[in-house]
Parts: structure tokens; C-alpha cells; sequence
């Protein structure tokens, strides 16, 4: 779909977002900007334990109180959801038993907060307190109490909530032709999205029709969930996504507070809106995954992988959330960066008593990024080889098929090693003690390969109309701020000759835009692009049909033509562009375009892998520079060079400001944040004790964009959002290795971790902070999967028929 | 138990009764404003929730993000830890009094350009404080203006093309 790059004039220029002014002057309204009239305000009654039955609510003293309009408990909204299918285990509100401090169980919608507030006081609730669970080592043994989900749901024993095992290849056949195997563990801490904006949802509830405005992610899967709890109809609800103030992957799923203020809405008559406090964003969270890991892998004495061998245990928190992915996730992705001929991965899920865990930007991939990364540092010193030169051995190579099915295409992970390593001057670094460079590389899909429920329709769905008054394009897909929406105005205005400026947007409005899957897993300009460069494209034809008909080419034109026939600067032929709406118009009729995108079938033949899969895949490669005082452990990032395979840049500024920020927020969990407990509660739910980079702590970035033109992304592009962040965190921790010579085997890597370390050394131990094991647990027999003929490229029905075959 | 729920709802009522509303005059981006508002309320909700003015957002209504900066008398403060009652006779300046759609600031007109709003959530907050180092000192170098923005958070853009704003608009207007 690639087109000739001479002629474009939109696409690949640093053009501002279509609603900057909008975003620059306090215009855009977001969720909690909306005040209709006799509009309620709700809060949330949470549980103050981590694990406990709920005997009794009763909210009879909150009901008496003036300006008080509803009260809803557990027994008012009993049916449950969970954003994937096989996780359906959330409640709106608790009736039965809460599972982490600020799991909802009651709510209040009053005339005003503070009438709301103090109704929540008078909420009593009785509870039974249990022992809460709040490590993977605790949830894998048999629970002091019980189990926090019933088995009957998990089917699991202890605490599990999913596990998987799988043979790629044969393993012990790698191991045995080895020169040298080494183990390692890794920890990654969990960390939280910390979106500037606090959650919030407004609804109103007219004429049996449920509207609901959210800063949410993904409009769609808000929708299926209010369908589902509130029992009505998709046709008769409706879900705007308002202004967003910042996802990162935390308002990806439903949320309580989403169904909650639609029930209220309903009960009451009135619009209700609901905004979390600061505290309670904390406890929505669905952060990173706290990540334990044990990687084991043999070289050869060249340094070529033979087999490797990645385990993972998650720690989930209350509930199921996006987990049965990221548990795919901390393993799946690592052999599209490395070329790895047999690969076993084992992987557990555990519930704990803490805000349910999910998706944050990398997606479960990050975790297993920094353990795979450092590892092979590892090895390559055993060799005496240099980290970098063992990787580049090591690297993916553009058009193959990984040993797990997974398919590469277009790959510049040799490019983007090359720009930073010469930027930073990497190889001629000055060697002294308490200075360091570290060098690291990712992947990451652009786009999921297959939808979160199954289904075979489209991903995205764009509509485009065309009338005298010019266009209009209509998309589910919701601008987080990333600029999706710019991202299709310029699709369309590339195609019919336009400035973004004449292509009005509807967006992220279940009435009257079509499906879109949504801003996750890094996929809206890849599927929503290519759903909008298909519909542009066919508006193209009817209005240059239109034109040469009149021009007296008439009859089915040949292509080349038609291609005489210009498309630019708001011309068409010899006619302006409402010209020939108006010739197009009276030539067809309404004008109206529709496009569409579904990933081909990727995955191999095994039942699970369907987690991985993506029509493209972005790379990154990244080196920090950093200074490490060995006397206070105290680290300085001086400076970041990152060069990011993108396929195509549709808009340099857009992909320069993705990769900076991902840049950033690794940087963050790298070096401080930190979501952890004490005692079954967090430890700093606040943004001043919750710590993040400030300007101060975040240094200069250069990037580099790499051009490899992917053959199925629209122009050519992939992914910039999520790939950026990941090779940021295992960089700095091999820069610490280059500086110090002390290994930090868990992230977040602060001062007291290095001075840990380097106790240790000076004991005699050795040079290390990190978990000293993983802890037992029987994965049972793997899923043997027959690995690919690494040359195949088969995708969609012909990958199919293969299998049948 | 009961008692003490009881208690709190009869000491509602109370403060109700109680709550002192207080006439004030408050002038924003050059209006005046009278109002009569609960004393207890902040700068914050007044403006968002009594003035309608909500391009002023929260982060955290604890003092600690920065993103409701709004400036008072040029200064820039954090709204959510002001009580309008301080603010008699001070002038006080949102995002609404910067610039508009139809003309915008050139801190504006950079932030836009460069891509430094992203979600745009922090921007009003951001564009403030930055107002305020400008016209203290009006070529800062960039770690100067990472000083004067370092109490606002951003988690969209890496804070990167938030320093480049800053310094395009600053270069712009000198020439």
C-alpha cells in the first residue's frame, strides 16, 4: 500500500495537530469539564481492607439525607465483566467480598460533592477481615484463609489465575549443543499510568436511552460492558469519548465508576457525573504487572543463541483485567528481536490483594525486555565478547518467521543500532569509574493481531462523506492525545488532495461513528489508517470519475487514464474540489465511502497464539549515559539516544513526540516509580510521595526515525507510541554495569539498590541487587509446538489452508 | 457505630447552616466577578465550578502536580491550595485570559507548532508558569526554564518539546 513518496504532500510532514489550539487554550472539554443542568455528583464508597467478606451494607442513614438522590450497593448491579471474555470477574460494586483496598461496594449521587461525601460516612458496612495475600510467593502456596476467587472460577490451584507452557522447537536439543548456559532472575516492580487526568464519566439517561461521556481509551469496550451489566440493549446506549487527559494504557478497560454513573442515571432521572480523587486513580490503576523472572539460555562460544528458556510469574493483583495477555506478553515478543531456534516459556498469573494490574504502555513486554536484555549482557562478558556485538549476532532478520510463529517483516534493527551507537559514540565511550553507557534494542507490535473477543469482523471501520459542504470522516477510534484523529485527517487529506483543515472528524461517538477497536496495543494508525486510506481512496475514484465524465473521458476509464486526472491543492482535473462534490454528487447520488481493516491470520497452529501476533512490528534501539556516584548511589541520566524503526513517519513531529515520551516514562520506571505496599494498602497513593521524572530529572533526548517502509501500514508506517519505552529501562541498567561494574537485577534501580550492590562486592558476594530465586512452581507438561520454516511467509487464508493441509 | 453516622450527617446539617458565604470580588483575566461563595472553597473550584472557567484543571488538589497554576498578580500559584477570600483586590490570570482560538499567545502558538501538548491536560497549568518565568526573564537558557516549570508534571511529552516551546516563544518575541 505503499505510495510514491515524490507526490505526498501531507503525509511526512511535521504539520501541528488538527486540534492543537483547541488543546493549548483551555478549550477542549473534557470529562469533568461537563456540567449539565441538575446534574448529581457521585462518590464511591471503598473497602479500607484489603481482603474481606462483606456481611452487611446498610446505607439506610446515607438514603435520609437531604439532597441525597440515590443510593446504589452491591445487590444493584450484580452482574459481572472484565474486559477480556475469559476474565469475567469484576463487579461494579462488591456485594460479597472485597479484594483490595479500593474495591468499590457502595456509591452516592447527591446535589453536591461534599452532601455526597458525607453521605458515604454513613454508609455502614460490616466486614469480615481475611488475611490478605500480597507477594507471587504468597499466592503460590495454599492461602491462610481462602483463596481470593473462588476455584470454581480460576479452576487453578493456590492463587493461579492463568498459566501457560509452551515448546518452540526442541529446547533440550539447544541446550546440549551449547557452549555455555546461563541463569539469571530478574525483578520488575509494578509502576502506574499516572495519567494527569483523574478518571471521570458524566451520564444522562433520556427517553430509555443511556448517554454516557468518558475519558476512555477504547469507546467500544465501555459500551459492551454497560450493555452487558446494565442489561440494555447496545442500540439504546451510547458512549462519547470526551477530551482525553492521558491514558498510557489505564483507560483501556471498563471501570466501576463508568457503569456505576449510568445506574445512577437511570435510578435518578438526572445527569450524574463521577470524578476520582488523585487517591482512587491509584486503586483503578491496571499499572505493570510486578514481574519475577528466570531466563536461562546457551550460546555458542561465537555467541548465537541455541535455546532459551524464559519464565514469568505476574503478580495480577484483585482481578483478571488484561492479565491472560500480559502474561503472554512478558514472553511472547522475545523472539521477534531475537532470532531464537528453540524457545521454551512457562508463565503464572497470580491473583494478590492489591489494584488489579493490566496494561501500561509496552504492555506486559517491558518486564520481560529488561530481564532478556541484561541477561545477554551477562553473557556476553562471560565470552568476553562486547554486549553489543553478541546482539547484533543475535539480531532478527527482516521478512522471516520466528520459531513461535510469529511473522517479521520490514525490520531496522540494524539501522537503528548503527544511528544510536554513532550518535553516542558508544564503542569509543570514556572508561572511568561512576561513568557508563548502556546500549539495549525492542520490538513491539503495531496492533494486535487478533480482537479481545473473537470475532472475524474488522478492527477498524471508517466511513467518509462527501457532499457540497465538503467531507467528513467518521471512525470509533479515540485520540488520547497521540493525535489518531490528526493521523486520519491527514490520511484524508493526502488522498483527496486537502489540507487537514478541510477534513472535519467525528470520533470516538458509538451512535454515529463505526467501529474502532481503540487506542491500545499501539494499533490506531496502522488499522485505523489503512481503514481511512481504503475509504479515501474509493471517495478518489468516485470524484475523478465525476470529473472525467465531464470532461468527456467518460465510460469505464482505463487506470492510467484516470491517472492523468490530478488530485492536489484542493483541485481535481481542471475542476476545484466543491466543483467536483457537486458534479460527483449529481453524477452518484450521496456520496459515502466506507473502509476497513482486519490484520491477516498470523499465529501459528496452537491453541494461544493468538497473543503476539501483529501486521508489523516496530524496532528500537537505544544507549544511555549516565553517572553513578559509588559513595551515595545516586544515578544522573545525562543523556538519551534512541533511534525508532517506524516504518514511515505520516508526521515527524507526531512520531518525535511518541518516542520522547515513551522515552520518559521509562526513564520513570527505571529510576523511581514504584507501585508498592505495606501492609495490604499502598504505600504512597499521592503524586507528590508516588515518584516521577520532573524537568529536572529528565534529560535531553535525541531521536533518530527510521524509515523501513513496512508493506502493509499505511505509507508504510508502524508503531511509535509503546516500542520506545522498552529498550530505555535495561539500558540504564547496563549503563550502571558499565559505570560501577555492579549488576541491578530489578527495577526500579534507586541509590539504596546500588549501594546494596556494591556492599556485596566489597563482602566478597556477589556484584549484585537482585531476587535470589524463582519460586517453585509445576507448569506441567508444555504445549509442543512444531516451529515454522523460518522463510514462510504465508499469512490469512493461505496460512489456513496450510494448516488443514 | 450508628450513633457516630448520625453524627456526621446532624453535623452536615449544621455546618450548612453554619457555612459561611462570603460576598467577594474577584477579578480574572480582567473581569470582575462578584460572588458569594462558602469561604471554605478554593481558588480552584471557583473557577471551575462558579466561573465556569474550567480550562484550569486538577491533577491532585493537593498542591502537588502543578496543573491547575493559575497566576495571581503574575505570580504562579497553585489554585487548589488558594482560597479565593486571600484574593481580594489580586488579579488573576487563566488560561482563558492568554489567548484564544481566535489569537493565541505566542507561548500558545509555539506549544501548538511544536507539538508540546499532547493530551493537552497540563498545558494550561504549563503555559502559565511559563508565562510568568518569561516576563521575569525573558531569554531563559533551558535548564532556567526546567527550573521555573520543574512543579508542573507532564506524562505525555517527556517534557522535551515543552522546553523548545518555551524558548521559541521567547526567541520570538525579542525579535
Amino acid at each position: 500500500m505503499s505510495a510514491r513518496r515524490g507526490e505526498l504532500r501531507v503525509i511526512g510532514q511535521p504539520l501541528q495537530k488538527v486540534d492543537a489550539a483547541a488543546r493549548v487554550t483551555g478549550v477542549a472539554v473534557y470529562a469533568d469539564d461537563l456540567n449539565l443542568p441538575r446534574m448529581l455528583h457521585c462518590r464511591i464508597l471503598r473497602s479500607p481492607h484489603p481482603h474481606a467478606r462483606i456481611l452487611s451494607v446498610d446505607a439506610s442513614a446515607a438514603r435520609r439525607i437531604p439532597g441525597v438522590k440515590a443510593v446504589l450497593t452491591g445487590h444493584d448491579l450484580p452482574i459481572r465483566f472484565g474486559i477480556l471474555p475469559v476474565s469475567q470477574d469484576e463487579r461494579a460494586l462488591e456485594a460479597e467480598k472485597v479484594r483490595y483496598v479500593g474495591d468499590p461496594v457502595a456509591a452516592v449521587a447527591a446535589v453536591d460533592e461534599e452532601i455526597a461525601a458525607a453521605a458515604l460516612d454513613a454508609i455502614r458496612v460490616e466486614y469480615e477481615v481475611l488475611e490478605p495475600v500480597m507477594s507471587i510467593e504468597e499466592a503460590l502456596r495454599e492461602p491462610a484463609h481462602e483463596p481470593i476467587h473462588d476455584r470454581a472460577y480460576t479452576r487453578r490451584p493456590f492463587n493461579v489465575h492463568r498459566q501457560l507452557s509452551y515448546d518452540f522447537g526442541d529446547v533440550e536439543a539447544g541446550f546440549a549443543r551449547a557452549d555455555h548456559v546461563r541463569e539469571d532472575v530478574f525483578f520488575y516492580q509494578g509502576n502506574t499510568h499516572l495519567p494527569m487526568e483523574q478518571h471521570s464519566a458524566v451520564a444522562t439517561y433520556i427517553d430509555g436511552r443511556l448517554t454516557l461521556w468518558t475519558s476512555t481509551q477504547v469507546v467500544h469496550y465501555v459500551h459492551r460492558a454497560l450493555a452487558k451489566v446494565l442489561e440494555l440493549p447496545l442500540n439504546r446506549i451510547r458512549v462519547i469519548g470526551a477530551a482525553h487527559g492521558g491514558g498510557f494504557g489505564g483507560k483501556t478497560d471498563p471501570f466501576a465508576h463508568e457503569i456505576i454513573v449510568s445506574k445512577m442515571a437511570m435510578v435518578s432521572g438526572r445527569p450524574v457525573k463521577c470524578t476520582l480523587t488523585r487517591e482512587e486513580v491509584f486503586y483503578a490503576h491496571r499499572g505493570r504487572h510486578p514481574v519475577l523472572m528466570w531466563i536461562k539460555t546457551g550460546v555458542t562460544s561465537e555467541g548465537r543463541i541455541t535455546a532459551m528458556h524464559y519464565r514469568s510469574a505476574l503478580d495480577g493483583g484483585a482481578y483478571g483485567s488484561y492479565g491472560a495477555a500480559s502474561a503472554f506478553y512478558t514472553g511472547t515478543l522475545q523472539t521477534t528481536t531475537y532470532d531464537i531456534p528453540a524457545y521454551r516459556f512457562d508463565s503464572v498469573r497470580v491473583f494478590t490483594n492489591k489494584a488489579p494490574c493490566g496494561p501500561k504502555r509496552g504492555h506486559g513486554t517491558p518486564q520481560g525486555r529488561f530481564g532478556v536484555e541484561l541477561h545477554l549482557e551477562k553473557i556476553a562478558h562471560d565470552l568476553g565478547m562486547d554486549p553489543v556485538e553478541l546482539k547484533q549476532k543475535n539480531f532478527v532478520k527482516p521478512f522471516t518467521r520466528a520459531v513461535n510463529w510469529l511473522r517479521v517483516t520490514s525490520c531496522g534493527l540494524e539501522e537503528c543500532t548503527q544511528k544510536v551507537l554513532d550518535a553516542a559514540g558508544y564503542l569509543g565511550r570514556e572508561r572511568r569509574e561512576g561513568h557508563g553507557m548502556g546500549f539495549a534494542i525492542s520490538s513491539y507490535m503495531s496492533g494486535a493481531g487478533t480482537a479481545i473477543y473473537w470475532n472475524d469482523m474488522a478492527h477498524s471501520e471508517v466511513q467518509l462523506k462527501v457532499d457540497r459542504t465538503g467531507v467528513t470522516a467518521y471512525c470509533g477510534a479515540m485520540d488520547i492525545g497521540q493525535g489518531s484523529d490528526s493521523v486520519l485527517a491527514f490520511v484524508v487529506a493526502e488522498e483527496l488532495g486537502l489540507t487537514p483543515a478541510d477534513v472535519r472528524l467525528v470520533t470516538a461517538d458509538t451512535d454515529t461513528t463505526p467501529v474502532d477497536l481503540g487506542s491500545y496495543s499501539s494499533r490506531v494508525t496502522f488499522m485505523a489508517g489503512n481503514a481511512a486510506l481504503e475509504a479515501a481512496r474509493k471517495m478518489r475514484n468516485l470524484l475523478v470519475e465525476a470529473v472525467a465524465e465531464k470532461r468527456g473521458l467518460g465510460g469505464d476509464l482505463p487506470a492510467d487514464l484516470r491517472d492523468t486526472i490530478e488530485v492536489r491543492d484542493g483541485r481535481i482535473g481542471d475542476f476545484s474540489f466543491e466543483e467536483a462534490c457537486v458534479l460527483a454528487t449529481a453524477r452518484f447520488g450521496a456520496l459515502s465511502t466506507t473502509g476497513s481493516y482486519r490484520p491477516p491470520r498470523i499465529g501459528g497452529p496452537f491453541k494461544g497464539s493468538g497473543v503476539g501476533p501483529s501486521p508489523a512490528y516496530s524496532y528500537s534501539a537505544c544507549v544511555v549515559d549516565v553517572d553513578a556516584d559509588a559513595r551515595s548511589g545516586l544515578l544522573t541520566v545525562n543523556r538519551v539516544w534512541i533511534a525508532h524503526d517506524v516504518g514511515r513517519a505520516i508526521n515527524p513531529l507526531l512520531v518525535v513526540g511518541q518516542v520522547e515520551g515513551s522515552v520518559y516514562m521509562g526513564l520513570g520506571e527505571a529510576l523511581m516509580e514504584e507501585q508498592s505496599y505495606r501492609k495490604g494498602r499502598h504505600k504512597w497513593p499521592s503524586m507528590l510521595e508516588y515518584k516521577s521524572p520532573t524537568f529536572l530529572d529528565t534529560p535531553e533526548i535525541e531521536t533518530f526515525i527510521i524509515e523501513t517502509v513496512d508493506p502493509e501500514g499505511p505509507y508504510g508506517a508502524k508503531e511509535a507510541g509503546q516500542g520506545p519505552l522498552l529498550p530505555v529501562v535495561p539500558a540504564v541498567a547496563a549503563a550502571v554495569y558499565d559505570a560501577l561494574g555492579i549488576w541491578v537485577d530489578e527495577i526500579p534501580i534507586t541509590p539504596e539498590k546500588i549501594l546494596r550492590a556494591l556492599e556485596a562486592r566489597q563482602k566478597g558476594q556477589q556484584a549484585r541487587y537482585g531476587p535470589k530465586a524463582f519460586p517453585a512452581f509445576d507448569f506441567g507438561q508444555p504445549i509442543r509446538v512444531e516451529p515454522p520454516d523460518p522463510h514462510d511467509m504465508r499469512v490469512g487464508p493461505e496460512l489456513e489452508e496450510a494448516f488443514r493441509a | 457505630m450508628v450513633d457516630l453516622c448520625w453524627f456526621s450527617f446532624v453535623m452536615l446539617n449544621e455546618l450548612d447552616r453554619q457555612i459561611q458565604r462570603e460576598p467577594l470580588n474577584l477579578r480574572v483575566n480582567g473581569e470582575e466577578h462578584q460572588i458569594l461563595v462558602p469561604v471554605h472553597k478554593t481558588l480552584l473550584e471557583v473557577l471551575r465550578e462558579d466561573l465556569r472557567l474550567t480550562g484550569t484543571k486538577h491533577g491532585c488538589e493537593l498542591g502537588e502536580c502543578g496543573t491547575c497554576t493559575v497566576l495571581v498578580d503574575g505570580q504562579p500559584q497553585l489554585s487548589c491550595l488558594l482560597l479565593p477570600i486571600q484574593l481580594d483586590d489580586c488579579e488573576i490570570t487563566t488560561v482563558e485570559g492568554m489567548g484564544s482560538t481566535a489569537e493565541l499567545h505566542p507561548l500558545q502558538q509555539a506549544f501548538a507548532e511544536l507539538g508540546a501538548a499532547q493530551c493537552g491536560y497540563c498545558t494550561p497549568g504549563m503555559l502559565l508558569a511559563a508565562r510568568a518565568l518569561l516576563e521575569r526573564n525573558p531569554l531563559p537558557s533551558r535548564d532556567q526554564i526546567r527550573e521555573a516549570l520543574a512543579g508542573n508534571l507532564c506524562r505525555c511529552t517527556g517534557y522535551a518539546k515543552i522546553v523548545e516551546a518555551v524558548e521559541l516563544a521567547a526567541q520570538r518575541s525579542l525579535r
